[in-house]
């Protein structure tokens, strides 16, 4: 029998707040012992992360908890704070999402190691250097020394993450409650995170409570589940029982909502004529380097070509900074491009006057990533649903520009009443069918989604793309669907373009890219998609790349996957035709792909 | 995250609401705004009507009834003059009337000024900082220049070059409060262009001038109210400044700053001649400053 770390009891949390008492988390009980991982899963709202800030103290200074939480056996729930303060700098120590905000920035990453251990282990200052060294090699941040002496904004947002994993296990905590920390990472550094946690579990013996929205991180790392819903833990068991045998609806329907890698790629819709095509298309940005240097140029996007039929979907998947949402705006002509031709039906775009760019607006259209950035906070729904239409057929009257609005909140799943409501009303999957309304209402034959649902829950992701294909079917219009997630792109898209710093690596029909994908960094990614199944993740042999996206303003960087011929730093991989429609990026055979 | 979006009841009021509608709707819910609106329409409405109130002329002077205290003043006073509500100034005159054609004065230069301030400040700015590139760099230049000339040199050339003019005023004060605004609005143009909301509308094929008017300004608007409450006051006060070296208003016409600085003069003999003018400006500026907050909270559709 595993002794009892950490056992909270029926704990309550509640917050004032003007619009009248949330009750944040209802009576939730749960137990974690020495060594094991309990993933704590919810979407959005749910309390899971409430329920740990309130359990360590740390809630806002309107919330109020009661129960009780026992830290081997000692109630901390209401502890002063000085010994809140020592427990959670020593024994309980805390991972959250956004490594940069949870840094100090202008210390130095090196001095706020070393503070941690003389503050909690009284260690004097060399020893300290010493062992904040050791730790940041075990997280395996590269060229530990010099990384010590470096800001937190010099590092990259998964070496941040690492540096917060190293101050919470330095001072060899018994439990470290982590809170969705992967979920701004990309997905391959995504996969390192974890590995690294898994690690901590294994060799050091260190309990996890892993906080998280995503059912496959928790699946590749949970022995136990809980499962949490508007504030009540609605399921718990171990992990094996909640994916293999799940007993509430609420833990079913999460699980059924989530894209898995396998999902059946749409049937091949009657494809028509080319509607776009893009050649070469090239565009960068002057970095500046201070007032005597000459500005780098940073090549977003850097010679990509691709054909988009009428009623198909193309899938454009990357990292960030690869350049997948440059290359949607470059194709919108919402950015000035470099280089390359985009021609719509035919007709150059270069050539276009500006007044026929306006009328093309109403061809191609785009809904954004974040529902509630990209709707004016200040302008009822209706208003912005309705400013395609105003700005392109001003002729319409009210009367009709209202009906149409109407009718378009109706087909996106809204009720038409709302027409008045304010974005900040509504919730993140509603205000994204605003999005989609404003972008459908001019009956565009190209729509452009960039991180269209990433941003959403993933149940509310799946029922807007759902949503999102049903209105294809309909108005047989063309998709690019922009995404870093593979399993999203898959269920949506006929065709997927892989892109790596600016340039495709790999294109293929979906099941073929799925099913045989070439390019080591389309292997990658497949690898790192996380599944709900907890045996498939712990079995998996994964490609890890380590290590993070070498910058784009690094020549070299290009030639990661073809080492062969770093010599010659200006040479860009050709794409080459390895079966009928499936091109690959030249690489190197049988190399592991380490980065620069 | 605690998700308040849903709490709505999908019953309520389907009419037709605006920015502008729901702001003047929860302007009007603020009690301390509402009650400010009041206090300065009293106010203006005594300005109007302050020939018909007062049996006095504001340019009256009475040499038997120099610096008297009103009938009811309570502390011991040299002289009285009964009918005289606020008392009279150094050279007879009757307080009241005074302060009331003051206030003409001082609303009218604290209005225009910041208006005039507020739209040119506003449209120049949000152009500025929308277009970017060169033409920001030379519009934001020209205003640097503007800033650089020293302000009561401006006004004397421009009292020199056209006559002592009541217009002046406004025009002087009016010219050099844009800067400000101008760069307020700017930098706010400048955060606001960056957002995902922006470029939606352009996607939506919105055009330059559109997206200024209906996605720009409206979402400047918080802290510009802000700036604007801030310069009534500052333009009340720089008029009395300009006044006070002769370069304003002139006697026998009369403003607060004027007034007041009469009566910081006679402070110990007559206390009476700072008290009204500086109780009334004092009043103003308060009630100026709850509009302002009022109007920034109501304009902020987040906000309950």
């Amino acid at each position: 029998m595993m002794t009892v770390l950490l056992e909270i009891r029926n704990l309550d949390v509640r917050f004032d707040t003007p619009d009248g008492e949330i009750h944040a988390v209802k009576n939730a009980s749960l137990i974690i012992q020495e060594g094991e991982c309990l993933g704590v899963v919810g979407e959005s709202g749910s309390g899971k992360s409430q329920l740990f800030l309130a359990a360590f103290g740390l809630l806002a200074g309107n919330g109020r908890a009661t129960g009780q939480v026992l830290y081997r056996g000692e109630d901390i729930l209401g502890a002063s704070q000085t010994r809140l303060n020592t427990l959670r700098g020593s024994a309980v120590t805390m991972i959250f999402q956004d490594p940069l905000t949870s840094l100090t920035p202008h210390m130095r990453v090196g001095e706020q190691i070393i503070e941690t251990l003389m503050l909690h282990r009284k260690m004097p200052r060399a020893q300290a250097r010493e062992r904040a060294k050791e730790m940041l090699d075990y997280v395996r941040i590269p060229e530990s020394a010099r990384r010590l002496k470096q800001y937190p904004h010099e590092l990259s947002g998964g070496m941040r993450q690492r540096v917060m994993i190293a101050m919470a296990t330095i001072t060899g905590p018994d439990l470290i409650i982590a809170d969705e920390p992967t979920t701004a990472l990309d997905v391959t550094v995504q996969a390192q995170i974890l590995e690294i946690l898994r690690a901590l579990k294994t060799d050091k013996k260190t309990a996890i409570a892993l906080v998280s929205h995503d059912m496959g991180v928790i699946a590749g790392l949970a022995d136990r589940v809980q499962v949490m819903r508007a504030g009540e833990i609605v399921e718990s068991g171990t992990a094996d029982e909640i994916f293999y045998a799940p007993r509430n609806d609420y833990t079913r329907m999460l699980l059924s909502a989530i894209p898995k890698a396998d999902d059946t790629p749409p049937p091949a819709s009657k494809v028509g004529p080319p509607l776009l095509e893009v050649e070469d298309l090239k565009v960068s940005f002057p970095v500046s380097r201070g007032l005597f240097q000459k500005p780098l140029t940073l090549r977003a996007v850097d010679g990509v070509s691709f054909t988009l039929h009428q009623g198909e979907t193309l899938g454009v998947v990357g990292e960030s900074g690869c350049g997948k949402s440059t290359l949607a705006r470059a194709v919108l002509q919402l950015l000035p491009k470099t280089g390359g031709k985009v021609v719509w039906l035919g007709q150059d775009l270069d050539a276009a006057a500006r007044t026929d760019i306006r009328a093309l607006r109403e061809d191609l259209q785009i809904v954004f990533q974040d529902p509630l950035a990209s709707l004016d906070p200040r302008m009822p729904i209706g208003v912005s649903i309705a400013e395609p239409l105003r700005a392109l057929e001003p002729q319409l009257s009210r009367a009709a520009l209202k009906e149409k609005v109407r009718a378009m909140m109706a087909r996106v799943g809204l009720d038409p009443a709302w027409i008045n409501r304010y974005p900040h009303e509504l919730s993140g999957g509603q205000n994204q069918r605003v999005g989609l309304a404003r972008a459908m209402i001019v009956g565009p034959r190209l729509l452009v989604c960039d991180e269209a649902v990433s941003a959403l829950d993933v149940s509310i992701q799946a029922q807007i793309v759902a949503l999102i294909g049903a209105l294809q079917a309909e108005t047989g219009l063309s998709l690019i669907f922009i995404s870093h997630d593979l399993s999203v792109v898959r269920r949506l898209s006929h065709r997927v373009m892989v892109l790596y710093l600016g340039r495709v690596v790999e294109l293929a029909s979906s099941t073929e890219l799925y099913a045989h994908p070439r390019h080591p960094y389309t292997r990658a990614l497949l690898s790192a998609v996380l599944a709900p199944d907890p045996r498939a993740e712990r079995a998996k042999k994964r490609v890890l790349l380590t290590g993070d996206l070498p910058s784009p303003l690094d020549p070299r960087a290009q030639l990661t996957f073809l080492k062969s011929r770093l010599d010659d730093p200006g040479y860009r991989p050709k794409l080459e035709q390895v079966a009928p429609g499936h091109f690959v990026a030249e690489h190197d055979e049988f190399l592991t792909p380490v980065r620069i | 995250m605690i998700a308040t979006g849903q709490t709505l009841k999908s019953s309520e009021e389907i009419k037709g609401r605006s920015l502008w509608v729901d702001a003047r709707r929860r302007l009007f819910h603020n009690r301390a705004a509402l009650a400010s609106m009041i206090i300065l329409g009293l106010i203006a409405a005594l300005a109007v009507l302050a020939p018909l109130l007062s049996p006095f002329a504001y340019d009256e002077v009475n040499y038997d009834l120099i610096a008297c205290a009103p009938g009811w003043w309570p502390v011991e006073a040299a002289c009285r003059a009964p009918g005289h509500l606020f008392g009279t100034d150094a050279v007879g005159r009757d307080l009241f009337v005074r302060v009331l054609f003051g206030a003409r004065v001082s609303l009218a230069v604290g209005l225009v000024a910041t208006f005039v301030s507020l739209v040119i400040g506003v449209l120049y700015g949000a152009v500025a900082g929308y277009l970017g590139g060169r033409i920001d760099g030379l519009m934001m230049r020209i205003v640097d220049v503007l800033y650089s000339l020293p302000f009561i040199f401006f006004v004397i050339i421009l009292m020199v070059m056209f006559d002592r003019n009541f217009i002046l005023l406004f025009v002087a004060i009016g010219a050099v409060e844009w800067l400000t605004m101008a760069r307020i609005v700017r930098g706010q143009t400048l955060s606001i262009k960056q957002k995902e909301f922006i470029e939606a509308a352009r996607a939506a094929g919105v055009g330059p001038l559109g997206i200024i008017t209906r996605h720009v300004i409206p979402n400047v608007v918080g802290p510009v109210m802000v700036y604007v409450t801030l310069t009534v006051p500052g333009v009340i006060l720089m008029e009395s400044f300009l006044s006070f070296l002769g370069l304003g208003i002139q006697e026998p016409l009369t403003s607060w700053g004027v007034l007041i600085s009469d009566g910081a003069d006679q402070m110990e003999t007559a206390p009476w001649m700072l008290l009204f003018p500086a109780l009334f400006m004092a009043v103003t500026l308060f009630c100026f400053n709850f509009i302002g907050d009022g109007m920034r909270d109501a304009l902020d559709p987040k906000d309950r």
